[in-house]
């Protein structure tokens, strides 16, 4: 091709030989890809993933395919692949399949369903729990580094006292007292907060000063709320509130995530802390961006590896704490199945019936595997002082 | 001091960064201005006081450390100290942009190139998502990127450094600021390059009519883009006046210095001259003139009297008693 038949006009620009185009995403999977394990637990955990979905909609329902709660008592303790007693079952108890997959249990309930029902009890605990306490870690750890050097005055502690004790004082039925004492606060709360940014020609008469003296500062206050709470032995805590709390797999999943978010903040405060004083941090300052901005636009992005990381790693950890507490009996209540209660209802039945426990016991053992190894993968890809380990 | 033409006038800055037994005076009381159309240089050598005064201009400066101590900074007759946050933020990237000294790492790594120009415009101007990625299109073809429509989608690490650099000047242009603050834009660049990013700077300004602020240690970068100087040293500003004033008639022992400690073609093959000692810790300055213990024109009341502005005519002033007595006679 000659220079006439492109042309001369002057929009034409010389093309500068590039780079192949590609996006991080792309970037990201090439990386990935070379590292086999990580793969076999993403395959693990997409499989894990479509049936547990599956699972829910196959055990549910009013007439579902698959159904966890038929008792066939003629029917118990069958091993896997077993064929059922056609004659001895009404039409609606033969198992879909033809045979028992992974043989019923001692009420003749067929173990395949259950797994199914209670894989979608695992997914869930595991996602939401993990999803409350990243939630919760990246709002503590954000505060914690980005705001961590401003200081809590006396007066904020008081004031977060004031507000507890009269929330406390309405819900035990002191109410008069209770809102009075809320109304106060709530005054001198709006009060400071629209006189914060004048406060420097304002005059405080001397008593008040004890008020506005800084008590601790934001970072120390979080961070040793962090120390204490990885001070509990927090799967007792997780046993004590479950059994104050009416069973309920939402309570289970609070519970763990309201205990497992010291990890995320951690990260995200360390982070944000070096994020912080980053060039780029002053720059979008300097182009007028607010603080929630700044945070969450331009922070959080390059923050979220490592929480990605510990996520991943952390639904492994939930799931496992969700079994334990259904094996331990204060779990999910027992009409509904989960690998936890399977394995402790197959128990009793160890020696004559072995696949009841190893069943769920290994479904537990590979799901928590493939994330953990998923979640290597992730980190050795998003860290990039991992890469060359290999 | 103030007419209808400045754009900017600093009065009387103070600002000090505050430790738990000292009290660091980085900026101890500076006056400049900046007027409509003008390219200021803010000289001085590192530790000076050049970068504090330009943060504080954008209320930039780190609290709880650090603290506006005094003065004024009256940016279209409007005192930028007392705005309150969100005003200021309102002023921040739209009417005074800054371009920062190290385009490696001032522009975020996980954001398109398009995202960080736009950002600007997203956050002052309401604009559609068509008009915002033309707006980026044109601002990256004004500072000279080639083939802009790929570069819009490329991530900062895919750029060169002098690519990079003028990606900061393009964000700093998207609201069409009145003031530029450069903080020594070129010194991560290469020489070519800096010579380019000036000549950019030099046309935008002419073009868009805006005023720059240019902080800097390079004395050769100053004699190409200056109007004006102003000399600073350890928080205080020495010696002011244009750049021809500066280069072929310094008045003050300091400027003086600086210019003696320029590599020249007449120096060829002998020492270079180097202003001996080192800047003064800005906890604990020396009483009186501070370049005093460096000055090779010191009298005993250097050491007492804190030197005043000597006017040397035509807006030419430095800051030392001796020399303007000295030099008298000379100027008569």
């Amino acid at each position: 091709m000659n220079i006439e038949e492109k042309g001369f006009n002057q929009d034409f620009q010389f093309e500068a030989p590039m780079a192949p185009k590609r996006t991080r995403l792309q970037e990201f999977w090439l990386l990935f890809r070379q590292n086999r394990l990580a793969i076999l637990g993403l395959f693990i955990f997409i499989l894990f993933f479509c049936c547990a979905i599956m699972g829910l909609f196959m055990t549910s329902g009013p007439d579902p395919l698959f159904d966890p709660a038929m008792i066939r008592l003629q029917e118990k303790l069958r091993p896997p692949l077993a064929k059922p007693n056609l004659y001895s079952l009404r039409h609606e108890e033969i198992p879909c399949l033809g045979f028992y997959l992974m043989g019923t249990d001692d009420l003749g309930r067929d173990v395949f369903a259950r797994m199914l029902q209670g894989a979608w009890v695992s997914l869930t605990v595991g996602f939401v729990a993990v999803g409350i306490s990243v939630l919760i870690g990246i709002f503590m750890g954000g505060v914690a580094g980005y705001f961590g050097q401003h200081h809590i005055r006396v007066d904020h502690i008081l004031m977060t006292i004031l507000l507890i004790a009269g929330a406390g004082l309405v819900m035990a039925n002191s109410i008069r007292f209770g809102a009075v004492l809320l109304c106060l606060t709530l005054t001198y709360i709006f009060y400071s907060f629209f006189t914060q940014n004048r406060s420097r020609e304002k005059y405080v008469p001397s008593w008040a000063k004890v008020f506005r003296k800084n008590a601790v500062s934001m970072d120390t206050l979080i961070m040793r709320i962090v120390d204490i709470m990885l001070c509990f032995p927090s799967f007792f805590l997780i046993l004590t509130v479950v059994a104050l709390l009416p069973a309920s797999i939402y309570n289970i999943m609070i519970v763990i995530g309201l205990t497992s978010w010291m990890g995320t903040t951690r990260f995200v405060r360390a982070e944000f802390l070096s994020l912080r004083e980053q060039d780029f941090v002053a720059a979008v300052k300097t182009l007028g961006a607010g603080n929630f901005r700044i945070i969450f636009r331009h922070m959080m992005p390059n923050a979220i590896a490592p929480v990605l990381v510990s996520a991943t790693i952390g639904i492994a950890t939930a799931i496992l704490t969700e079994a334990g507490l259904s094996f331990l009996g204060f779990g999910v209540p027992p009409p509904h199945a989960t690998w936890g209660n399977i394995l402790s209802d197959g128990k009793n039945f160890i020696f004559d019936a072995p696949w009841l426990t190893f069943i769920p016991g290994i479904a537990i053992l590979i799901v928590v595997l493939s994330f953990n190894l998923f979640g290597e993968g992730l980190r050795d890809v998003l860290n990039p002082k991992l890469r060359e380990r290999h | 001091m103030a007419n209808n033409n400045t754009l900017i006038s600093v009065q009387d800055l103070k600002v000090y960064f505050r430790t738990s037994h000292e009290c660091a005076r980085a900026v101890d009381g500076i006056s400049f201005e900046v007027r409509k159309e003008e390219t200021v240089c803010l000289v001085g050598e590192s530790g000076c006081g050049k970068t504090v005064s330009a943060l504080s201009i954008l209320g930039l400066i780190p609290t709880p450390s650090g603290e506006i101590a005094g003065g004024r900074i009256l940016f279209q007759d409007k005192n930028l100290l007392e705005l309150d946050e969100e005003d200021m933020q309102k002023v921040r990237g739209n009417r005074i942009a800054m371009v920062f000294q190290e385009p490696l790492t001032s522009l975020n790594p996980v954001f398109t190139i398009e995202d960080q120009i736009g950002e600007a415009i997203r956050i002052h101007k309401n604009v559609g998502a068509k008009e915002l990625r033309d707006r980026c299109f044109k601002l990256l073809k004004d500072v000279g990127i080639p083939s802009p429509v790929q570069r819009l989608k490329d991530y900062p690490h895919q750029l060169s450094g002098g690519q990079r650099q003028r990606v900061m000047i393009a964000m700093a242009l998207a609201c069409d600021p009145d003031l530029i603050i450069a903080d020594e834009p070129t010194t991560a660049l290469d020489v070519t390059v800096q010579a380019q990013i000036l000549r950019l700077l030099k046309s935008f300004q002419k073009t868009r009519s805006m005023s720059v602020l240019y902080i800097t240690h390079d004395l050769g970068v100053v004699a190409n883009i200056a109007d004006r100087v102003y000399v600073m040293y350890s928080g205080i500003i020495t010696e002011q006046g244009n750049t021809a004033q500066i280069f072929h008639d310094a008045r003050h022992p300091y400027t003086q210095g600086l210019l003696a400690s320029l590599p020249s073609r007449s120096k060829r093959g002998k020492r270079l001259y180097s202003i001996p000692g080192t800047v003064p810790n800005p906890a604990y300055k020396p009483a009186g003139c501070p370049f005093h213990p460096r000055c090779p024109h010191a009298i005993p009341t250097c050491a007492k009297e804190y030197p005043q502005m000597c006017d040397f005519g035509q807006g030419h002033l430095a800051r030392c008693p001796v020399l303007f007595e000295g030099g008298d006679d000379t100027n008569k």
